[in-house]
């Protein structure tokens, strides 16, 4: 009799649906799964370390860098911790501002997860459909702080600067007629507030069309019903947070159990699982959509209503005016002790946790009162949903360990740091 | 109530539920750390979890931390007659800080039927610190303990698969911790003679950009009346 041994199978780094640097060591029984051990780190650049050696305000563009598809959250917990420590808040308005970028980062987030999660199990258009989408987003990103991705717009005490009044415009080109660029620049007339009102209008029917692909889909159900079930225990045991949570029927949400900034005061609901698989979990995202677009509703009417401060007035943390340091003296010191020496932060330790589009985002930060971080962990989530890679895969086909990849929604920069 | 009265009330059903095992409890910025004495801390870690009145059934984080350079300054501004120093010098690590209690394992722990958060933490001595895993009480230490321990060479007993995580294969040393270079030991280049990529000592110089500095900020007590540091 031939000797019978499982085959040992080696999946990524370098695979298309391996969603970055995964190396997945697969040991298999013909099709079936026995076990897997994913080696991750490929992606690791010290980020914590590297933290600990700068000033405070210069870590913050790392943080874009840890979740490379959803900035700004990454940011807000950083940030946050440092005001935490400090005991300050920001001025209301920035709280808002804030808001509203987070949602827009939840549904930049879960765009590019169902764009990808659907190409990875064979719906191509999904990717396309949700790209479309995106591009509006990234404008958003682009008019407020300059750059598409890693923004670097929350700072301690506030956010960088208030709302542009006007938007980037397309420009005729050799590709792009007069009247393409006419109607590409419609809805790009007035401010960034009208840009993304109008965008949360169009924006519930682009769900629906989504849903329409995919929500009823024979082959997209076939491909997620039933696979990687978790229940609520075993979930809170191996440290799921966010939609994985969710998804498996447990209402936690920090934006509502914990509130931070003024998540309190604003109305929407949180998306629950039934039985804890791939389907509900891709259910639980699309309604987050749903509802981070209500959110955006609410905060662009505040902001419409109440102008002011989006920074606080303590040049010993927020850099002065531009113009005032030209004639006064006192705001070109503070200008150059914030920008050579940065501010020292009171002796101390803080967990800080934003609800993340992939989950508890958090940061811990021990201070010894120097200008720089005496230490900062970045708890990501996607790290503790990835250890439980082993336990959702075991028993199920090869295939679906990519439908199980893509329902995780892991990003290699947050899980390596 | 508030968070802070609930945290108080939890602190101190905590140090009765837990006895001796607690060394310190603290309560700052609405956070509580409770010091944990290290042999006692798998017992405290399942009480926490298992006893409905704590609840505390999810782990969601855990972290090394070297407190070898806890405190110090690369620049100490002492005015000289010829001005100020320019403080880019690093301080050498001093030896007798070594052997104390110099590496911490922090636990932020969750319950989600309380809504509350305490963080535990372990003070570990020497220079391969030892502490029991708690792997068993949450399956998701695994990977959180592997890191702590391929980055700050931290040994958990009773893990059952201790193995480096982030680093690469056949990485030496421990890279957070504090006597570990910024820029590292080693770099990898490609050799064209031998044809395959080769470890070599390391090329960059090191350098300070902005100097490490502590200074008593009064700025923060005397605008704000929120919460104090802990030592002002």
């Amino acid at each position: 009799m031939p000797e019978i041994r499982n085959l040992t199978l080696n999946f990524g780094p370098q695979h298309p649906a391996a969603h970055g640097v995964l190396r997945l060591v697969l040991e298999m029984d013909g099709e079936v799964i026995e076990r897997a051990d994913p080696h991750i780190g490929l992606l690791h650049r010290g980020t914590e370390k590297l933290a600990e050696n700068k000033p405070f305000n210069q870590s913050i563009g790392y943080m874009d860098r840890l979740d490379y598809v959803s900035m700004m959250c990454n940011e807000h917990a950083y940030v946050l911790a440092i005001e935490k420590l400090c005991g300050i808040t920001p001025p209301i308005r920035a709280q808002y501002i804030r808001v509203m970028f987070d949602e827009i980062t939840r549904i930049l987030n879960h765009l590019m997860w169902l764009g990808a999660h659907g190409l990875d199990i064979g719906a191509m258009t999904m990717f396309l459909y949700c790209f479309r989408e995106r591009e509006d987003l990234m404008d958003c990103y682009e008019a407020v702080s300059g750059t598409r991705m890693h923004a670097t717009y929350y700072r301690p005490g506030g956010v960088y600067r208030d709302l542009p009044e006007s938007m980037p415009q397309y420009q005729a080109s050799k590709w792009r007629s007069a009247k393409d660029v006419e109607q590409l620049n419609a809805n790009r007339q007035g401010s960034m507030l009208d840009f993304i009102e109008d965008f949360t209008r169009r924006f519930p029917a682009c769900v629906d069309e989504y849903e329409t692909l995919l929500t009823d889909n024979r082959i997209w159900k076939q491909r997620t019903v039933d696979i990687g079930i978790v229940t609520i225990e075993r979930a809170l045991e191996l440290g799921f947070t966010g939609p994985m949570l969710r998804g498996s029927g447990l209402a936690w949400d920090l934006r509502k159990k914990q509130p931070y900034e003024v998540y309190a005061d604003l109305d929407f609901d949180i998306p629950v699982g039934v039985k804890g698989d791939c389907y509900d979990r891709y259910l639980v995202r699309v309604e987050e959509m749903r509802q981070s677009n209500r959110i955006i509703q609410q905060c662009i009417a505040w902001l419409r209503a109440n102008p002011g401060p989006v920074m606080l007035d303590d040049h010993k943390l927020t850099p002065p005016k531009r113009a005032d340091m030209k004639g006064d003296m006192e705001s070109l010191i503070h200008h150059f002790k914030l920008f050579t020496e940065g501010y020292c932060v009171p002796e101390g330790e803080v967990y800080a946790a934003v609800e993340h589009p992939k989950g508890e985002f958090g940061i811990y930060l021990v201070s010894d009162g120097a200008n720089k971080p005496y230490r900062l962990k970045a708890r990501a989530p996607g790290f503790a949903h990835l250890s439980a890679m082993n336990e959702l895969v075991k028993g199920h086909m090869l295939a679906d360990v990519v439908a199980i990849i893509g329902t995780m929604d892991i990003v290699f920069g947050e899980i390596d740091r | 109530m508030t968070l802070e009265s609930k945290l108080a009330s939890l602190a101190s059903a905590l140090e009765a539920a837990l006895g001796d095992a607690v060394l310190a409890s603290r309560l700052e910025r609405a956070e509580l750390t409770l010091t944990i004495a290290a042999p006692r801390l798998h017992d405290v870690c399942k009480r926490l979890k298992d006893d409905a009145t704590f609840g505390f059934t999810q782990l969601s984080d855990l972290s090394g931390v070297d407190y070898l350079t806890y405190g110090q300054a690369d620049w100490q501004t002492h005015a000289s007659a010829s001005g100020f120093s320019r403080g880019v010098a690093k301080n050498a690590i001093k030896a007798a800080d070594i052997d104390a209690k110099r590496f911490a394992v922090t636990y932020q722990l969750l319950s989600v039927s309380t809504n509350l958060r305490v963080r535990l933490k372990v003070e570990l001595e020497g220079e391969h610190p030892r502490v029991t895993s708690v792997t068993d009480i949450w399956p998701v230490a695994d990977w959180y303990e592997r890191e702590a321990f391929d980055l700050f060479g931290i040994l958990f007993d009773g893990h059952p698969d201790l193995r480096r995580i982030l680093t690469d294969y056949g990485f030496i040393g421990h890279p957070f911790r504090k006597d570990f270079p910024l820029e590292g030991r080693v770099e990898v280049r490609y050799d064209a003679e031998r044809g395959r990529v080769i470890y070599q000592p390391v090329s960059i110089e090191p350098r300070t950009l902005v100097p490490r500095v502590i200074r008593e900020e009064s700025w923060l007590e005397s605008s704000k009346p929120v919460s104090k540091p802990a030592d002002a």
